[in-house]
């Protein structure tokens, strides 16, 4: 199972109070991920990543394990914590403002 | 007897009231979409208890909502509604997709950009929601970057009308300061095939068979900051509205500039006479009486705050050149707040309401035509748009 932790309104969105846990088939990607998600969550399509051509929204960035994984290719396999689900793979809204 | 319900658009959710027809005590329900843009909310006329809402964010991109219940539940309908593990109803949120397709006009893949030059159509948000006068699963929404795309089952899908783009002056749209909007849909209900349309910074367009082909309806606009005066396209237009009863009239509040057209847009003459300043971005008709005219005068577009500080309406009961300053109950100093263009509407009770929500965050009411004002509310996060409607 991999754990996802989506930003507070996209929770909202998809009526979940906490982590998400999915069963991702094959290599655990950002993708694989991302395709699980919005399977089992139709309403977030679009809001992590663009409809059609599936790019990242640009305020929208991807870490785990300490990492900074945004301008990672989207189908590079993830760290093994993440795949095993000892870690989490984080949807964060990018901050800014005061 | 009838009451109103008053849906209120704001920077950081949506808020629905609701009063009888004396409009007096109110009961304030939300935030609904916490912490999302509502641009704009409306009901069906043919279904009043189906509401459409337009959520969007500058993070997570756009989503549309609709209730069943007068804003009781909602869901996001695009791609079916399935249920969550939860039990939630849940459905994908929407895609709107500019047509390119060869089949269907003259695909249009730019428009020009601050800069001057050609800048890819990209969709941003939806600004405005107009849902059919006759069926509830029809709706209009006018986008930035500008187009306007109509669904005909409830929200699940939505399909450009690609005719209005791909007309010919498309690629002499620019963007203004709020970006490329399409932020006004009039409909009319005495003419099912004719649609108004508005966008920033491009001007106003006509269609009248039903959104296939459209023209620009521009001859008569003056804007200073554009070289050639009778150009046909790059007007500021803020708004435009209609009384139902007259629909070849129009009023339109333009960057700077009241204006007024009696022949369905295809001349427009300066009605702003006395008022203080013409420049502002919202305007209304009185229901009943279609030479009843409403606008908010705002200092400048460098200024978006009211004349010394005083929020006033002005109201003319002659379709324009002569207005009268509506004052009581509103703010007399110290007031700093802007009315954008669609946070302006009028009910349909005998005495007709008026109703304005600002950046300040208050929402007010008159229930006699702009003679008294008061506060609904007062400290919700700036108002985006307000819309009402008459129930029985």
């Amino acid at each position: 199972m991999v754990r996802v932790i989506l930003p507070f309104h996209l929770r909202t969105l998809a009526h979940v109070d906490s982590d998400v846990e999915l069963e991702v088939a094959g290599v655990v990607t950002q993708q694989s991920i991302l395709d699980a998600l919005e399977a089992r969550y139709p309403v977030l399509r679009g809001t992590i990543r663009d409809h059609d051509t599936l790019k990242r929204r640009p305020f929208i960035r991807f870490f785990a394990c300490e990492q900074d994984l945004s301008h990672d290719p989207p189908d590079s396999p993830l760290p093994e914590p993440v795949a095993k689900g000892l870690e989490p793979f984080m949807v964060i809204g990018a901050i800014a403002g005061g | 007897m009838s009451r109103v319900r008053v849906l209120a658009g704001t920077r950081k959710g949506a808020f629905i009231l609701e009063s009888d027809g004396k409009r007096q005590n109110w009961d304030v329900q939300g935030p609904y979409f916490t912490g999302w843009e509502v641009y704009h909310m409306k009901g069906s006329p043919a279904e009043p208890n189906r509401l459409y809402a337009s959520q969007t964010s500058g993070w997570f991109g756009q989503v549309i909502q609709r209730s069943n219940d007068g804003g009781k539940t909602w869901e996001a309908p695009g791609g079916g509604v399935q249920k969550s593990p939860q039990g939630w109803p849940m459905g994908e949120s929407n895609r709107f997709v500019y047509d390119t397709s060869a089949e269907t006009g003259k695909p249009l893949t730019t428009h020009q950009f601050y800069d001057g030059t050609q800048h890819p159509w990209e969709f941003k948000r939806v600004w405005h929601l107009e849902p059919s006068l006759t069926d509830p699963e029809t709706v209009y929404a006018g986008i930035e970057d500008a187009a306007i795309f109509r669904t005909t089952d409830g929200a699940h899908s939505w399909h450009e009308l690609p005719g209005l783009r791909g007309h010919g002056t498309g690629p002499n749209w620019q963007p203004g300061a709020g970006g490329m909007c399409l932020h006004t849909i009039i409909l009319d209900e005495k003419d099912p095939g004719r649609i108004y349309i508005a966008i920033s910074a491009a001007g106003a367009f006509r269609s009248d068979d039903g959104g296939k082909n459209w023209k620009p309806i521009n001859r008569g606009l003056r804007s200073p900051y554009l070289p050639d005066q009778d150009v046909e396209v790059g007007h500021c237009v803020h708004h435009i509205a209609m009384n139902a009863s007259r629909p070849g009239v129009l009023f339109m509040q333009k960057h700077w500039d009241v204006m007024r057209s009696d022949d369905a847009g295809e001349n427009w003459h300066e009605v702003s006479g006395n008022l203080p300043t013409d420049f502002g971005f919202a305007i209304d008709v009185h229901t009943h009486e279609p030479e009843t005219v409403y606008v908010v005068p705002i200092k400048s577009d460098s200024e978006h705050f009211p004349l010394d500080g005083k929020l006033r309406v002005y109201r003319s009961r002659t379709g324009g050149n002569e207005w009268e300053e509506l004052a009581r109950g509103l703010p007399e100093r110290n007031c700093y707040v802007n009315v954008f263009r669609d946070a302006m509407a009028v009910d349909r009770l005998d005495e007709c309401g008026i109703y304005f929500g600002t950046t300040g965050g208050q929402v007010y009411v008159s229930p006699d035509a702009g003679d008294h004002w008061a506060p609904i509310v007062r400290d919700l996060p700036p108002v985006l748009s307000v819309e009402v409607q008459t129930l029985n």
